[in-house]
């Protein structure tokens, strides 16, 4: 039950926290502005019905933002467990 | 007390199950009244009497003395209740009225919007979240004022907080307003305080444990209110009850139509193709922009201080943002599926152009609403058949006119459209109680916000810290009651400028906030000096672009010395502020001395999700 965490458990706890932070980041800038650059292109392709690049600014990168968080949360979840420093 | 709490909490799933069920057979009820020759004003009247007595139950029930519950619901709120709070406090009036008329005006442009305020959760769940619940702070301002140390970084966060929540209230008022004089057919004058007294009912007596309670189930009726006629017109139009699946189909249709239009003559921006409206530039600028701004705004942020952990609150961040979602990836559909009914009635009147004998109705009903331009017909406020008539012959054409003549105002396509597409009046009815859901629950979060930081920041902490919790509550209710009363009277002056600067609280709240919020957590190293030069350049340039873009020096618009740099909108003027506040924060904090040992172990903790909470409230 003690709150003490050593100072080397700390540290790598917090270097794998940011490693987990840059790649969402980097998902979300991908799905947020990247894959939007390519719209017109996108559109000549047909998805489900829907032209591919009006999809993906109208509902897949919404799904793909739900899903991340989720999984961003499920993997920060089992970092802090590995390094003792979840909550009891 | 604490017993009767815990079997609440215990019980949420059966209690909002019930809920559900008993609106849903409301729903019915009224829809059997309707078929059994039941006036429609009484329908109307019906859906707004029994939300608004369901909101003040729930806020009566929910009234507390207790210092945290007030604040923070008690820290219980689990992470899928809390999503959906989330979700009412989120999406405003103006989201479930007007989001869907945008992209039917808009286009593929339009969905910056769609893109912009939901992709910023990622940034809320992974960047801010999580630490300000392990801070436990009761407010943004107090986070600043204890991590960066002195009152007045705390100052500078009550001040931003103030700008972009103050004009957003305003709105929300004014918006309960004119759903509640629409739907109840009373004076807009006296509709103001109906929406008024919805919104104190909520909040007042139990603080964030009744706006908690209440947000849930107003998220509830409105997203039955948005799905509903959207499955409708998918299920007329395509015969599958799934808008989102079936308006790739729709989104075809309505290409072809357009081509019908074009080889007519016509000038028509197709909607699926992207930069008809904006430059590619300006709507990326867009979505950046509300992005960090909705990672950035007080009365969102706040929301995740309620749940009972660290852990909690990162999913809670998820199913936020998957109740948004329900809303705002139907939004589309509801465009496209409203655009093809409209584009219809001009082909198949055969010809392209709409003779004047066939105008539908509702072009004048909606038209001829006073005080607003809903329905404009070749330039002319659609207010009875002879001028509509009269100023379609000025520009030559006698018959009738063409598809790109009719102008529909974005903010009544939601409203309107179970009427074009011939939806029953119980149907009419549960759209309004779902537009003044939206416009109330987020009204509450924001007055929270507000009123919170005015209590808690600036009586408590700056005036009066040996103020005991019975005087706490009695001032923080009195200063909600005075926010409110404020916003609402300048709610009835119907200030446009006002309406529009609420697409500037995006900007204001990123520039000012998103990098103290960041940086206290991620940059041990950041300070005090930093903060205040941070949030004050950041915030200091955008809010001048703001004022020099839209009014100019003299402070009037339209006078001719408004500036532009780079030819940006004001709407993404963050992108200026928020970067530069990253800057200097950074820069200015290695230039001054370090944050202290203490203040450097209370980071540590901060990051870890084990231990006690940072900061110690005492009640």
């Amino acid at each position: 039950m003690s709150d003490q965490v050593t100072p080397e458990a700390a540290a790598a706890h917090w270097a794998k926290t940011r490693r987990l932070m840059w790649t969402c980041l980097i998902i979300w800038a991908f799905f947020s502005f990247i894959i939007h650059f390519f719209v017109s292109a996108l559109n000549t392709i047909s998805f489900i019905g829907f032209p591919l690049g009006f999809y993906m600014a109208g509902q897949g990168s919404l799904i793909i933002f739900v899903v991340l968080i989720f999984w961003y949360a499920a993997r920060q979840n089992r970092i802090d467990e590995e390094f003792g420093v979840a909550e009891d | 007390m604490a017993t009767q709490q815990d079997a609440f909490i215990a019980n949420l799933g059966r209690i909002y199950t019930v809920y559900v069920g008993g609106f849903v057979g409301f729903v019915i009820l009224m829809a059997i009244l309707e078929f059994l020759g039941v006036p429609f004003r009484f329908i109307l009247w019906g859906y707004m009497a029994l939300t608004i007595g369901i909101y003040a139950f729930i806020g009566i029930l929910s009234r507390t003395a207790l210092v945290s519950e007030y604040y923070v619901a008690g820290r219980k709120v689990p992470a899928v209740y809390n999503g959906m709070a989330t979700g009412a406090d989120w999406m405003s009036g103006a989201s479930f009225v007007g989001m869907a008329g945008s992209l039917y005006v808009l286009g593929y442009d339009g969905l910056a919007f769609v893109l912009g305020w939901t992709g910023g959760y990622v940034l809320v769940a992974v960047l801010i979240a999580p630490y300000l619940r392990k801070f436990g702070a009761y407010t943004i301002p107090d986070f600043l004022g204890t991590r960066f140390g002195g009152n007045f970084p705390r100052l500078l966060g009550i001040v931003v907080l103030f700008c972009c929540s103050f004009t957003y209230v305003t709105a929300q008022v004014y918006a309960s307003g004119i759903i509640a004089s629409q739907f109840l057919g009373i004076d807009f004058n006296y509709a103001v305080f109906a929406g008024l007294a919805g919104i104190l009912v909520c909040s007042m007596l139990g603080g964030m444990r009744a706006v908690t309670w209440t947000q849930v189930a107003q998220y509830i009726v409105l997203i039955i209110a948005y799905l509903l006629p959207a499955i409708w017109m998918s299920t007329v139009v395509t015969g599958v009850p799934i808008p989102q699946l079936m308006y790739g189909s729709v989104l075809g249709d309505i290409t072809a139509m357009e081509q019908q239009f074009i080889a007519a003559g016509e000038s028509v921006k197709p909607h699926v193709e992207a930069f008809t409206n904006y430059s590619p530039r300006d709507f990326f600028f867009l979505i950046f922009c509300l992005m960090v701004g909705t990672a950035s705004l007080p009365h969102i942020l706040m929301r995740f201080f309620t749940t009972p952990t660290v852990r909690e609150a990162r999913k809670s961040v998820g199913w936020s943002l998957f109740f948004i979602f329900l809303l705002y990836f139907t939004a589309p559909s509801y465009a496209a599926f409203a655009k093809y009914n409209v584009m219809s009635l001009f082909i198949e009147t055969g010809g392209i152009a709409l003779p004047f004998e066939q105008i539908p109705q509702w072009m004048f009903r909606w038209g001829s609403i006073e005080g607003h331009t809903l329905v404009q017909i070749c330039g002319e406020k659609a207010v009875s058949l002879e001028v509509v008539r009269a100023a379609c012959e000025a520009k030559g054409f006698a018959e009738g006119f063409p598809f790109n003549e009719l102008n529909l105002n974005n903010d009544m396509i939601v409203l309107s459209t179970p009427e074009i597409a011939g939806m029953p009046w119980f149907v009419v009815g549960l759209v309004g109680a779902g537009g003044f859901a939206a416009a109330l629950s987020t009204a509450d979060g924001l007055l929270l916000a507000i009123a919170n930081a005015l209590s808690h920041d600036v009586y408590y902490r700056m005036i009066d810290p040996k103020a005991d919790s019975k005087r706490r509550l009695f001032v923080a209710k009195v200063l909600l009651l005075v926010v409110a009363v404020g916003a609402a009277l300048l709610a009835r002056t119907k200030p446009s400028d006002i309406l529009s600067m609420v697409a500037w609280a995006f900007s204001l709240a990123g520039a000012g906030l998103f990098a103290p919020l960041v940086l206290g957590v991620w940059d041990a190293r950041a300070n005090r000096a930093g903060a205040i030069w941070g949030m004050i350049c950041g915030f200091g340039l955008t809010l001048g672009y703001l004022v020099g873009n839209v009014y100019g020096f003299d402070l009037t618009k339209g006078t001719g010395d408004e500036f532009s740099w780079f030819g940006v909108a004001s709407i993404s003027a963050g992108i200026f502020g928020i970067p530069v506040a990253f800057v200097v924060m950074f820069v200015v904090s290695r230039m001054t001395q370090a944050p202290s040992a203490e203040m450097q172990d209370m980071i540590l903790r901060l990051r870890v999700p084990r231990g006690a909470q940072v900061m110690v409230q005492t009640h």
